[in-house]
């Protein structure tokens, strides 16, 4: 049986880690195949639907990641975010869904490298961990 | 501060002793109007009323023991704007709880409006107040009020013989006191054979009662003690439910099973009074899927559940609503396939209001979690980054 390869899904900001993620792309850093990037102008903007969504149909983890604090291109967008992803962490988690998979990085525009690592160390974790919960079932 | 009052209880008549108050209430020159729950001749109904000519106060019922609404979002409509007149709303705790997360939502206000709390001994849910009126020969009215309160101070409302209990979110509920509230109508701890008392606990509540010219009481500790007690009962009965309730639902199959009568009606949205948003994502387009797009989902499992989007449904509305829901219940009461959706929104609820130290309903000047941040704050979703 071939080893289990996780889906991740990542909403990154455009300002700083989309342009983490294009920098270890064209300076061709080793990464793990298995992140779906969909680019958000802000992490400010990830609706907790998005996550709900991508977690009941199909992906195994969720990455949100975005500008360091004070660094945000909106000024105040990544400390929404946090607030957001800790109100997911105790609705999901009470459900029975681990507690890692579901993240929250800063990762500045110049930080490719720290881009790959995020992903690498993520995807090695999620393999460790297993498919997602709710994965297998038929309910969405 | 506080400072109370009493009206007098003539013939055990404890409804007449609330309807003379309100009365009194709406003869004082600033009053234009009295929003209060009232008897309906209909079938025993019991809704609210905006009643402003004081003979029409004869069927003003606060203390029925229905509940098919929380008139939060009545009131929220009757605040928006300028009301021509001072507005008294007669309101459950659980009722004025919802309507202080509104006002934080800039959906009402407390402008020209006198909030009049009413002890809250609990009430049946819809299913439950109909079996209490057949076996009351289809009505109850206001005599029905009276022996509900009485019965219920004694601690003799309970389920068995065919008898109803009280709804679950009520027997769960740790608020029977509104802690908001202008004015209180007193009914714990009071010789409810002789009176009930009037609590003032705010400038604007002492300022009003201090204009009916009531006659003063001093409810001791008696009034304290039966509301702690009350409490305490309640808390036990609430923990109890939510252990159930995470139990049932410690996994996305369980949660799933939990749900699975879920035929997305949305009723529990609609009856839910924090549920804020003016259009619902789930009632338009977004949610109004291409027919390929289901097949594509039912071949990655082999078969797909419909309707769709269900648990979507359920976790995005925790997620939206979980952290102002007061625990009214109104969403089960709603259900109509009988879904327990308030044990599992309570649960949500006390999780995330714990996880931001907050409590829907305190206080209109604490603001809701979600809209506002720390600059240092939650390091652990971040990997212990700030």
């Amino acid at each position: 049986m071939s080893e289990f390869e996780p889906t991740i899904v990542a909403f990154v900001c455009n300002w700083c880690t989309y342009t983490a993620a294009d920098l270890a792309g064209t300076a061709r850093m080793v990464q793990s195949p298995n992140v779906r990037l969909i680019r958000m102008m802000c992490t400010g903007m990830v609706d907790p639907k998005y996550v709900i969504k991508a977690l009941l149909s199909g992906a195994d983890a969720v990455l949100v990641s975005g500008c360091h604090p004070g660094d945000c291109h909106y000024i105040n967008g990544n400390y929404k975010a946090r607030r957001r992803i800790k109100l997911l962490t105790e609705i999901l988690t009470g459900f029975g869904f681990d507690e890692r998979r579901l993240k929250l990085t800063w990762v500045g525009a110049s930080e490719g490298n720290e881009f790959a690592e995020t992903v690498n160390k993520m995807v090695e974790d999620i393999k460790e961990l297993g498919p997602g919960e709710a994965t297998a079932i038929e309910v969405m | 501060m506080a400072s109370t009052a009493q009206i007098e209880v003539r013939d055990g008549n404890i409804v007449a002793a609330v309807q003379d108050f309100l009365g009194k209430l709406l003869a004082d020159q600033e009053i234009a109007g009295i929003f209060t729950p009232r008897q309906l001749e209909a079938k025993g109904t019991v809704m609210p009323a905006l009643i402003t000519s004081a003979d029409k106060l004869a069927t003003a019922d606060p203390l029925a023991p229905s509940f098919p609404l929380n008139s939060a979002r009545q009131v929220a409509q009757l605040t928006r704007g300028d009301l021509d007149g001072g507005l008294v709303a007669v309101m459950r705790p659980c009722e004025i709880r919802a309507f202080v997360e509104l006002i934080k939502l800039n959906q009402g206000s407390l402008h020209n409006l006198v909030l009049v709390g009413v002890d809250c001994y609990g009430a049946y849910d819809n299913q439950g107040y109909r079996r209490v009126m057949e076996n009351n020969g289809d009505s109850l009215g206001l005599e029905g009020s009276n022996s509900f309160i009485k019965k219920a101070a004694a601690g003799e409302i309970g389920a068995g013989n065919g008898v109803p209990g009280l709804a679950r979110a009520c027997l769960a509920c740790e608020h029977p006191v509104s802690p908001v509230a202008d004015l209180t109508i007193g009914l714990m701890g009071a010789d409810l054979g002789s009176q009930i008392f009037i609590e003032a606990s705010t400038p604007k509540g002492e300022g009003l009662l201090s204009r009916l010219e009531l006659k003063d009481a001093a409810p001791g500790d008696a009034r304290d003690k039966a509301i702690e007690a009350l409490v305490a009962k309640r808390k036990a009965y609430r923990d109890a439910m939510f252990e159930e309730t995470a139990e049932a639902t410690a996994t996305p199959e369980k949660l799933a099973d939990y749900l699975a009568g879920c035929i997305n009606c949305y009723n529990c949205r609609v009856a839910c009074p924090v549920c804020y948003c003016r259009e619902c994502v789930f009632v338009t387009d977004v949610f109004s899927h291409e027919p390929w797009q289901y097949m594509g989902w039912a071949r990655k499992k082999g078969a797909l559940r419909m309707p769709t989007d269900t648990m979507l449904y359920h976790l995005t509305r925790l997620a939206h609503m979980s952290t102002a829901c007061i625990g009214c219940g109104q969403c089960s009461n709603a259900c109509p396939n009988d879904i327990p959706v308030m044990e599992l929104f309570r649960l949500g609820a006390h999780r995330t209001q714990e996880a931001f130290e907050y409590e829907a309903g305190r206080s209109p000047e604490e603001a809701p979690p979600l809209s506002v941040f720390q600059e240092k704050e939650f390091s652990e979703v971040t990997g212990g980054l700030d």
